[in-house]
Order: C-alpha cells, then sequence, then structure tokens
C-alpha cells in the first residue's frame, strides 16, 4: 500500500525485469525446443541467458553509478486483498546490484563450466538425455535468486527464497537413482527441502509479524518505521528479528540448521559451487543485511545472530578437519565461511559481511569448481586404468595424492583458491576475513576470539586438503593416470582464480570502494578502522595453520589410503567425534525424526483407525444390532436404503407443510 | 443468456439433457456414450464461462438471479431460485472445468458399465452445481442430497475391493449430517415463513435466539462433507475404493460444499454463533491441518496418503473462513479452488499409476520419473503446488489465510495461525516422501522398468490444471476480484455484528 513510487529517473533501471527475464527465456527455449538441439546449443543458450543477465546487472550498477538512490521499478499487482497488497516490483540499488552481479557473474561462469563438466558427468552417470534437464534447472536457480535478491518487498523475496530451495532440491536429487542405497541422493535432496521449511516457518511468522505491526511488507514503508516501534512495541520486534533468524539458518546453514548442507553435496559439482557456496546460502546473510535497520533497533537480536554465526563458524571448522570427501571439506568450510558472514551482519558490520560474501562467492566456487575437476581426472584415471570395474569414490581424497604434477593447472588455482580461504595476504579473503575479525574486535571480544581460533582450523583444514590431494605420491591407480581436465572446464577457474587474487581490492583498506558504494542503500553503515594488529594476528593464525598442516600431512605424506590419518594419532577420542560430525545427525535423528515417525504412525493406526473409527463402527454395529429385529428392512441393498430415506423425507416435509 | 435462458439455467439442464440424451445410446456403444457425456460436460462448462462473462466484477450482490416459484402450500413458497455471486462463481466454474477432465480421465479406466457411470456422472454434475447456485434452502438441500445418490453408486458399483463398506460409510455419515440440517431448514421456514436465502437474512433476527443450535445443526452437516476432524474418517475409505474419476470429483468438489456451505448459510444467518464458536471452529481445524498432515505422513497407500492432506488442506480453508478477516476468507474461497485444482491432479496422477500397475501401494514404484519422465516432470509441479511452494497456486491461499487468521480479531490470538503455519512443513515431509518413494530413487521393480509415459489424453487432462496453477501463483489478482466484493459484504456482515455486541 504504501509503497513509494520513486519515479524511475534513469533510464537503464527499467531493464531491471530482464535478470529474472532473460533466464526465464533461457529455460522456455531450453524446454520447448532443446530437445532437437545438441548439447552445445542447449548449454549456451542456458549460458548466454545468464550473461544477458549479467549484462543488465551491470548496466544497473552503470545507472546507480548516476543516481545511486536507486529506483523502485513496478511489474504488477500481485496479491491485493483489502487492505493487503503485495506488487512484484523489482528494486534497483546498490545493496541489490551487488548481489545480482555475484549470482550472475558467478552464474555465468559455472554455466560455461557445466557445458564440459556435465558432458562427462551425464556419460559417467549414464543418462546422457538428463544434460538439458540441468541447464533448465540451472536457468530456474538463476531466475530464483534474481527474485530474491531484486525483490522490493519480503513477499516476493520469500518467493525467490523458496524458489531457489526448490531448485536447491532438484539439483541435490539430479542423480536422484545413485547415492548410498541407490536412495541417498533423494533422501539428501528431501532432507535440504525440509529442513530449510523449518527455517521457512520463521520467515513466514516473521512476515506475519510483520504485516501485522507494520500495515506493509515493503521494505521501505518497514524499515521507515522500525525506530518508532521499537519504541513502541520492542518485544515485537525482537520477535521479529529472531523468527527471521530462524529462516537464516535455514537457508545460509547456520547452527541449529546446517545440517542439510554437507548432505547436498550430492549434488553435481557446478552445483556445489554455484549454489551450495557462492550464491543461494548467501541469502541469509543478504537477507540480515538487508534488514539492517530492524536488527539495529534490537541489541538483543544482534547479539543472538552474532553468536549463531560465531559458534557455526567454529563447529564447522572442527568437523571440516575430520572429513575425507574432498567436498566435504569444502561443504564444511562454507558453513564456516558463512558463519564469518552471519556473525558479520549480526553486530552491525554489514559492509565487512558483503564483502566477504563477495570474495567468498570467488575463491569457494573457485574450489569447488577445482574439486570437480579433481574429480573428472579421478574419474579418467579410475577408467583408463585396469581396475575400472572396482567401485572406487572419486571424491575420497585418501585414494588421491600426487595430483601436483598430473593436473598443474588445476593445482595452482587450487592453491591461490585455499590460500585466498586461508586468509593469506594479499590474496581476497585475507581483507574481507580481516574486516570482520576488526569489526568483532571492537563489539564481540569474545566472538572475536572464536573467530579467529577459527580461521586457526581454516587455515590447517585447507592446508591438509592440498597435502592430501595435491603432494605426496598417488595412493590409487586412478590417481596415478589421472589427467588435466579441458579447457572449456579450466577456462573459468582461470578467471576465478584471478578474482581471488585481486577481488579484496573491492574494499581493500585505502579503496573502500564497496563501503562507499554500498553507504547509498546501508544508511547506517560506519567504517571500521583498519588495525595493524588485527591483519598481523590474522595472517600469523594463517601462516600457523598452515605450517601445522605441512608438519602434520606435508613432510612425511599418507603412504596409503588405509594409513591413520596423522591428525587422528594426535586427537585420538576427539578426532572420531570430528569424523562423525559430533554425531549432530544421529542426535536430530533420535530427537525429531523418529520422534516424529512414531507419532505419525500412532495418530495412523491407534488413534484414526483404533479410536476414531472404532467409534464410528461401533455405532454402526450397535445399529445393526438394533436392526436384527428390523431384519426385513435391512436387505443390504444401499439403493433400498436411499429409497427409504427419501421415501421418510418426503412424507416428513409433507406432513409439516401440510398441516 | 441463449434463448432467453439464464446461464444459470443451463448449467444445471445441460447435464440433465445429456443424461437423457445418453438414456437412449446403448450400452455397447462406449465410445459413443463416453464422447456425449465429455461433450455434454464441455458445454456445461460453455455455459460457465457464459455466465462468467455476464458476471459484474465488483457488484457484491447476487446476481443473474432466476426466481421461479415452484412447491406452493398455504402461504409457505419453496422456489426454484438461482443466483450467483462472488462466493461461489468460482466454485461453479471449478465444478465445470473438473467435470470434462474427470470424464476424460474415464476413458481407459472405465471399461465396465460404462453406460451407467456416464449417467450418474452427469446427474452428479447437475446436482454439484444446483448445490452451488441455489438460493432457496429446500432446494439446496434438494441438491445436496441429489449428489450424495450418484457418487454413492460410482463408489458402490465401479470402486474397488471394499467398495461397499465405503459407499455405506459414506453414506450414512453424510446422511446424519444431513437430517439434522433438513430439521434446521424446516425450523427456518416454519418460523419465518420464507425459505428464500436472502428473505432469511433480512428476518435474521426471528431466529436469532436459536442461532447456537442452528449453527449447529448446519454446521454438523458441513463438518462431515468437509470433512473437519475428527468427522474425517468416512473420506480415506470413500476415496480408496473410489474410481479416479470419482476421487477427483469428491475431492475438487464435493469436499467444497461443505466449506461453501459455511461461507453461505452459518456465516451471514447465524453471525452472533459465528462470532461464538469461530475459536472452536478455528481450533478443529488447526488440528484437522496438524493431524491429517502427520497420518498423511504414515500412509502406504498413495491413494490414501491423498485423501489425508485433503484433511489437513481443507484445514486451511475452515480456518481462514473462522478468522473472518478479508486476507482469511478471500484466502480460503481461492484455496477451495486451489485445492479442487492439485488435489484434483494428484488424484489424475494416482489414477495413471493405478491404470499401469494395479497398486497403490508406494512400496511397489520408486524411480518412476526415469521410467516416465513427463509423468514425473508434471507429478513434480503439482506436488509443489500441493505443499504451497511461493510462485504456485497454492502459496497464495495459504498465505493469505494464514495471515488473515494470524491478525484475526475474532480468533484474537496468534496461536491458531503460528501453529497452524507448522502444518507447511509437515506438507513438505509427506507429500516430498510421497514423491520419493513413488519417483525417485532406482528402479525396484522389474516390471515398472517398461511402464509407457503419458499418452496424449492423459497429458491433456493434466495440462489445464497446470496451466491455472501456474497462473493463479503468480497473477491470481483477476480472481480475487471476483471473490473480494462478496467476501468483504461477508465479512463486514459479521463483524456489524461483533460491533452491535459491544
Amino acid at each position: 500500500m504504501h509503497m513509494e513510487v520513486m519515479s524511475v529517473t534513469e533510464p537503464l533501471f527499467r531493464l531491471a525485469p530482464g535478470v529474472v527475464f532473460l533466464p526465464v527465456a533461457g529455460i522456455l527455449l531450453n524446454l520447448l525446443l532443446g530437445e532437437r538441439w545438441s548439447e552445445k546449443v542447449v548449454g549456451w543458450i542456458a549460458s548466454l541467458a545468464t550473461v544477458g543477465a549479467f549484462g543488465v546487472a551491470v548496466a544497473l550498477a552503470v545507472g546507480l553509478s548516476r543516481h545511486p538512490e536507486g529506483a523502485v521499478v513496478p511489474l504488477l499487482t500481485w496479491i491485493h486483498i483489502g487492505d493487503f497488497r503485495v506488487d512484484w516490483a523489482f528494486r534497483v540499488d546498490t545493496l541489490s546490484v551487488v548481489m545480482m552481479l555475484v549470482v550472475a557473474g558467478v552464474g555465468a561462469l559455472i554455466h560455461i563450466y557445466s557445458i564440459g563438466y556435465m558432458h562427462e558427468d551425464v556419460r559417467h552417470n549414464g543418462d546422457p538425455r538428463r544434460f538439458r534437464r540441468f541447464f533448465v534447472f540451472l536457468n530456474l536457480f538463476i531466475a530464483a535468486m534474481m527474485i530474491l535478491v531484486s525483490a522490493n518487498n519480503f513477499l516476493m523475496l520469500f518467493v525467490g527464497w523458496e524458489g531457489v530451495g526448490l531448485c536447491s532440491y532438484l539439483l541435490i536429487g539430479f542423480w536422484f537413482e545413485k547415492g548410498a542405497g541407490g536412495i541417498g541422493n533423494a533422501l539428501a535432496a528431501k532432507k535440504a527441502f525440509v529442513v530449510n521449511r523449518i527455517g521457512d516457518f520463521g520467515l513466514l511468522i516473521a512476515l506475519f509479524l510483520i504485516f501485522v505491526n507494520f500495515g506493509s511488507l515493503d521494505f521501505d514503508a518497514v524499515f521507515g518505521q522500525a525506530s518508532h516501534l521499537a519504541q513502541v512495541a520492542p518485544g515485537v520486534l525482537t520477535a521479529i528479528t529472531l523468527f527471521m533468524l530462524l529462516g537464516v539458518t535455514g537457508k545460509s546453514a547456520q547452527i541449529p540448521l546446517y545440517v542439510w548442507l554437507p548432505d547436498a553435496m550430492a549434488g553435481p559439482t557446478p552445483v556445489s559451487a554455484l549454489i551450495h557456496a557462492a550464491t543461494m546460502v548467501t541469502a541469509g546473510v543478504y537477507l540480515v543485511a538487508r534488514s539492517q535497520a530492524l536488527y539495529l533497533e534490537v541489541p538483543l537480536a544482534q547479539s543472538t545472530v552474532t553468536w549463531v554465526g560465531g559458534l557455526t563458524a567454529l563447529l564447522a571448522a572442527t568437523i571440516a578437519l575430520g572429513q575425507y570427501d574432498i567436498k566435504r571439506v569444502l561443504a564444511y568450510s562454507t558453513i564456516s565461511q558463512l558463519g564469518f558472514m552471519v556473525a558479520a551482519v549480526g553486530m552491525g558490520a554489514a559492509v565487512a559481511g558483503m564483502f566477504h560474501l563477495v570474495t567468498h562467492a570467488f575463491f569457494k566456487a573457485l574450489l569447488f569448481l577445482s574439486a570437480g575437476s579433481v574429480i573428472l581426472g579421478m574419474e579418467r584415471g579410475h577408467e583408463a586404468g585396469h581396475h575400472h570395474q572396482v567401485e572406487l569414490d572419486p571424491q575420497d581424497m585418501r585414494y588421491m595424492g600426487g595430483l601436483r604434477q598430473r593436473m598443474p593447472l588445476t593445482f595452482w588455482v587450487y592453491l591461490i583458491g585455499a590460500l585466498a580461504l586461508a586468509g593469506v595476504a594479499p590474496l581476497a579473503g585475507f581483507f574481507s576475513k580481516d574486516e570482520i575479525l576488526a569489526a568483532a574486535n571492537l563489539k564481540f571480544p569474545a566472538v572475536f576470539g572464536i573467530l579467529l581460533f577459527s580461521a586457526l582450523l581454516t587455515a590447517l583444514y585447507m592446508g591438509r586438503q592440498l597435502a592430501l590431494v595435491f603432494f605426496g605420491s598417488p595412493r590409487s591407480e586412478a590417481a596415478e593416470k589421472a589427467t588435466e581436465s579441458a579447457p572449456i572446464v579450466t577456462a573459468p577457474l582461470v578467471v576465478l582464480a584471478g578474482l581471488s587474487v585481486v577481488g579484496g581490492l573491492i574494499n581493500a583498506p585505502g579503496i573502500y570502494a564497496l563501503e562507499h558504494w554500498l553507504e547509498h542503500t546501508l544508511h547506517t553503515v560506519e567504517a571500521i578502522p583498519f588495525q595493524w594488529t588485527i591483519a598481523a594476528s590474522s595472517l600469523a593464525v594463517a601462516l600457523i595453520g598452515l605450517g601445522l598442516a605441512w608438519w602434520l600431512y606435508g613432510q612425511r605424506p599418507l603412504p596409503s589410503p588405509r594409513e591413520t590419518d596423522p591428525l587422528a594419532r594426535l586427537l585420538d577420542g576427539v578426532y572420531h567425534a570430528l569424523e562423525r560430525k559430533w554425531w549432530v545427525d544421529e542426535i536430530y535423528h533420535a530427537l525429531f525424526v523418529r520422534p516424529y515417525q512414531v507419532l505419525a504412525q500412532g495418530l495412523a493406526q491407534a488413534v484414526d483407525l483404533g479410536v476414531i473409527d472404532g467409534i464410528v463402527n461401533g455405532v454402526g454395529q450397535l445399529a445393526r444390532q438394533i436392526a436384527l429385529w428390523w431384519r426385513k428392512w435391512q436387505n443390504g441393498y444401499v439403493r433400498s436404503y436411499a429409497l427409504t430415506f427419501v421415501v421418510g423425507v418426503v412424507l416428513i416435509v409433507a406432513y409439516l407443510l401440510l398441516r | 443468456m441463449i434463448l432467453g435462458i439464464s446461464w444459470l439455467v443451463w448449467l444445471i439442464a445441460l447435464p440433465l439433457m445429456g443424461f437423457f440424451i445418453l438414456l437412449f445410446i446403448p450400452a455397447r456403444a462406449k465410445n459413443a456414450l463416453r464422447w456425449g457425456a465429455l461433450l455434454t460436460s464441455l458445454l456445461t462448462f460453455g455455459a460457465a464461462l457464459g455466465m462468467l462473462a455476464q458476471f459484474q466484477v465488483g457488484n457484491p450482490a447476487l446476481q443473474q438471479v432466476v426466481r421461479l416459484p415452484w412447491v406452493r402450500i398455504g402461504d409457505l413458497t419453496i422456489e426454484f431460485y438461482l443466483g450467483v455471486d462472488g462466493l461461489s462463481l468460482l466454485l461453479v466454474l471449478l465444478t465445470a472445468f473438473l467435470t470434462p477432465i474427470a470424464i476424460l480421465s474415464t476413458w481407459s479406466a472405465v471399461e465396465e458399465g460404462v453406460k451407467g457411470f456416464m449417467l450418474f456422472f452427469l446427474l452428479l454434475e447437475s446436482g454439484m452445481l444446483g448445490v452451488f447456485l441455489a438460493l432457496d434452502l429446500v432446494l439446496f438441500y434438494i441438491f445436496w442430497e441429489f449428489t450424495l445418490v450418484p457418487m454413492i453408486f460410482l463408489i458402490g458399483v465401479w470402486g474397488g475391493e471394499r467398495r461397499i463398506y465405503a459407499a455405506v460409510k459414506f453414506f450414512l455419515f453424510t446422511m446424519f449430517g444431513s437430517v439434522l440440517m433438513l430439521l434446521g431448514i424446516l425450523y427456518l421456514g416454519l418460523q419465518t415463513r420464507t425459505f428464500a436465502w436472502d428473505a432469511l437474512l433480512q428476518q435474521r433476527e426471528v431466529f436469532a435466539a436459536a442461532q447456537v443450535w442452528l449453527f449447529l445443526a448446519f454446521g454438523l452437516a458441513f463438518a462431515i462433507k468437509v470433512p473437519m476432524f475428527p468427522l474425517h474418517t468416512w473420506l480415506p475409505d470413500a476415496h480408496v475404493e473410489a474410481p479416479t474419476a470419482g476421487s477427483v470429483i469428491l475431492a475438487g468438489i464435493l469436499l467444497k460444499m461443505g466449506a461453501y456451505g459455511f461461507l453461505r448459510f452459518n456465516l451471514p444467518l447465524f453471525p452472533q454463533a459465528t462470532l461464538q464458536l469461530a475459536p472452536w471452529m478455528a481450533a478443529l481445524a488447526v488440528v484437522g491441518i496438524l493431524y491429517g498432515a502427520a497420518v498423511a505422513f504414515a500412509q502406504q497407500d498413495v491413494k490414501k496418503l491423498v485423501a489425508y492432506s485433503s484433511v489437513s488442506h481443507l484445514g486451511f480453508v475452515v480456518l481462514g473462513t473462522f478468522a473472518l478477516t478479508a486476507q482469511g476468507l478471500e484466502g480460503a474461497v481461492l484455496q477451495m479452488i486451489n485445492h479442487g485444482l492439485s488435489t484434483g491432479a494428484l488424484f489424475l496422477i494416482v489414477g495413471m499409476l493405478y491404470e499401469r500397475r494395479h497398486t497403490r501401494q508406494m512400496s511397489a514404484f520408486g524411480g518412476i520419473w526415469k521410467v516416465m519422465p513427463v509423468l514425473g516432470a508434471l507429478s513434480l509441479i503439482v506436488t509443489l503446488s500441493s505443499l504451497g511452494l511461493p510462485g504456485l497456486n497454492g502459496f497464495v491461499g495459504e498465505f493469505t489465510i494464514l495471515l488473515g487468521a494470524f491478525r484475526s480479531a475474532v480468533l484474537a490470538s496468534p496461536w491458531f495461525a503460528g501453529l497452524a503455519t507448522l502444518g507447511v512443513i509437515l506438507a513438505a515431509i509427506y507429500l516430498l516422501t510421497m514423491f520419493e518413494k513413488v519417483f525417485l530413487g532406482p528402479v525396484r521393480h522389474e516390471e515398472n522398468r517398461r511402464l509407457p509415459d503419458l499418452n496424449g489424453r492423459e497429458i491433456l487432462t493434466l495440462a489445464p490444471i497446470i496451466l491455472l496453477i501456474f497462473w493463479i501463483g503468480l497473477y491470481p489478482q483477476p480472481f480475487l476480484d471476483l471473490i473480494h466484493p462478496s467476501a468483504e459484504r461477508l465479512v463486514a456482515l459479521v463483524q456489524s455484528v461483533a460491533l452491535a455486541a459491544h
């Protein structure tokens, strides 16, 4: 209702709907005509649709450089009932356009990479017909993610929010007949959707509360009244922000709802890179950044968000140490890094959080795609070998080793990504992580300590991974015979590696371009001064972590796949807990999944069939007993009952009317 | 109108005319019977579109009224009194839309007794349309009972193994409720000397003292039909035994008669009782949402699962109705349509699986997406619609209902909506479990490996529904505009009573 209709001053802003409609056009083209096209055409149509969306995002950015106040581009009224009104309207501002650039930019690279990757993957998994389906899903994801980030109100954001969740479900279960017991992937997909739905329950409640208290779901109307509501009903605002946080913990894989993301690695590797590392999982960070006006009014919510982020960063980093699957290490790393971002936006350092979101998108996408290249290399090596009938898990790092010589390009880009993630200066991750640590040091010293220790673990597990995968000598025939991937796979890696090197410049000290850019939208941005001590200690822990990894894994490489992990010898029982992910999945199963199954069975059998239907049938039996006296009437034919009844009704009506 | 006869009369008459024509087609001419029934139902849909074209959007009153004295006894007249407004318009359209689809679904499913099947089906359509159009209470009651008979035969003759048990159960449950409603109608008529809906509305004061009893007498009939917890146990049995087309109509239309009954009669005629009992009704609705979802999750038979999902989904409709806010009420009407579409489609899909495998046990399937990619993709869309994915139809209804209940002054507690929102999680659990067990995973049974994918006719039955699933999800405004004026007037009517009470 109260949507401020800003006149669209900048003609470029009118292109905004294109970020959604171009990917949709890609979907429609491939759905309707793709059956007859070759893989190349299908892949490039989808890629071009995303490149086009990136072009639109660039145009919007150009427009914003001239008119940084942005605009709302309305499209259509969506739901309008009485005083409730929600529109399909696109919000062009510096925050939404940053997200668009990341989504479409990284998205386009991953689309192109997928042309090569999926060509091999669909053959390896034995169903080439699914090539087209993959690109339809990928385009659908871009469209949904764009709806999420370009929404001008909470409900349209929610459409994108659950839309990307659907794409995640579809792509985790892309090979739905594969995985543990043939059903593992399908179960992982379901788990992701259901766990996210638990988060979405919280977000929905937050939406109801927002509408009831603000009278609108439009961002401007809501945020404009935030401080007023904080005065008259602080409890309500606390409830809104905390319910919203539940949604954030689902989508951005934080405690307590992070458990779906590691299983989500069942999806093809480009999906892990795009959806489960670079973009979708950052939606929660974006939501808190977008809703800064609400969070800044509620100190309790701020500290809750910060602690959730900090503890998640630590917990996930510990688990990452105990994983052998190359992608699972990266998955737990993603959860941990998302924890950094969530902590940042929680403590009000929204720019630092967004900065880390952007750099993380570069180096984590790079790491996942490089891991994909490693997996392809292992699969090629496995098929070239003598024992290719024997099942081999091409993702198990214990069977790798020595890939540095066999896949040199992949090694170098992987190294860049790993160092950027570990926070080695001057790579991208160093600057963004440093900014979060600096903010934490000022505002939440305890969380600062946790994050610094997590940073140490980060360097350790990445060092461990580098050593296990690329150094030493091959521990299987597949690793022995592994070969470098094709240029269409490696080219996007080189681009992402470049971004991982220089990406930090967008907000490096002295430049602060991202901060000035986001200032126009996040009005409360407070500059966090660069602190030499923090920078030095963050670099120090990175180097210590890497050094520790070298000491444990590098100087005396793992000789065979069955050898005990050196860290396990050091930590003993604790390491077992890390390997088993602190038994969180088992605890959740015992606490929630199993009881619900038992409850549902009990309701279905004992209550529904036993009690309720028992009473019904009991009444029926009683009637039957009475009817024994009336035997001649009870001939078992429904129609004679019906006839009797109709006759009876007619008689009653006639009596009442004629008396 | 055509030939000077109102569309509303055509709507009821066309299926009956088809019925009489089909009577003269020999039973062995199966295809002629099928085409005859299909054409009749398509013509009826045409009449419904004619009615829509003539409908004045923005006018809350009853429109296109047909009013003829029918039976006159003393000073009491039973009228042939038809009309349509925003509450009934979409339900009439839904009925006329789903009937041809249901008939088309029987092409290969019904081979025995085609003639009887089609005859009953057309009778059923006429009766259902009558229920939604009738404005004389006795006429309404006649149509209400009139729908019962063909449905009993559809279940009892063309049903599964326990069809007689299911048919008798369905009959007795419904009858039990209807008898009390009939007494209520007679009481109203004798008190006010009229059976006309709007005349009764004018004379509400006359029977105001007996409101609660009248609410309960009508409400029981409607609650059984919806069905509300704990009166729902006839539904799973009826669905499991009913033939596919019967299930489509049962879930798609017949259940809506109950929800519609609340809107048309209980709310405006007994507003004080409505206000008084609304929290109880809402509480039962919330229990139904959660209970239906949990029990659906425990099912092995996919048709039973969908049946229990209806208990859950219809809980949302009842919750929205008794929120007594514009959002809740309009969401409820829209959700009736949404449920008709998505659950109708789910039953069609179950039927397609049953025709190929002659079982509905989910354990007999698995990996069907790989074998039947078209069915897999379409089923996915329908499943997502049913679990309320934003962008598809179910979400628009559910969200507005929950929002309406959350802010409802009558319910005066966010707990109703808050607990009901848990249903959103539970729906994802049981529906995705169903999808996983039937469509995902590896093909576990040899006989499933060569199942033929959907043929053109089968795609044709699902395609129009899927089109509407997207339309209502992305741009529901044209539908809401049709509902809005009448719903708003109804809310204002009940709220004015609430104000007067203070």
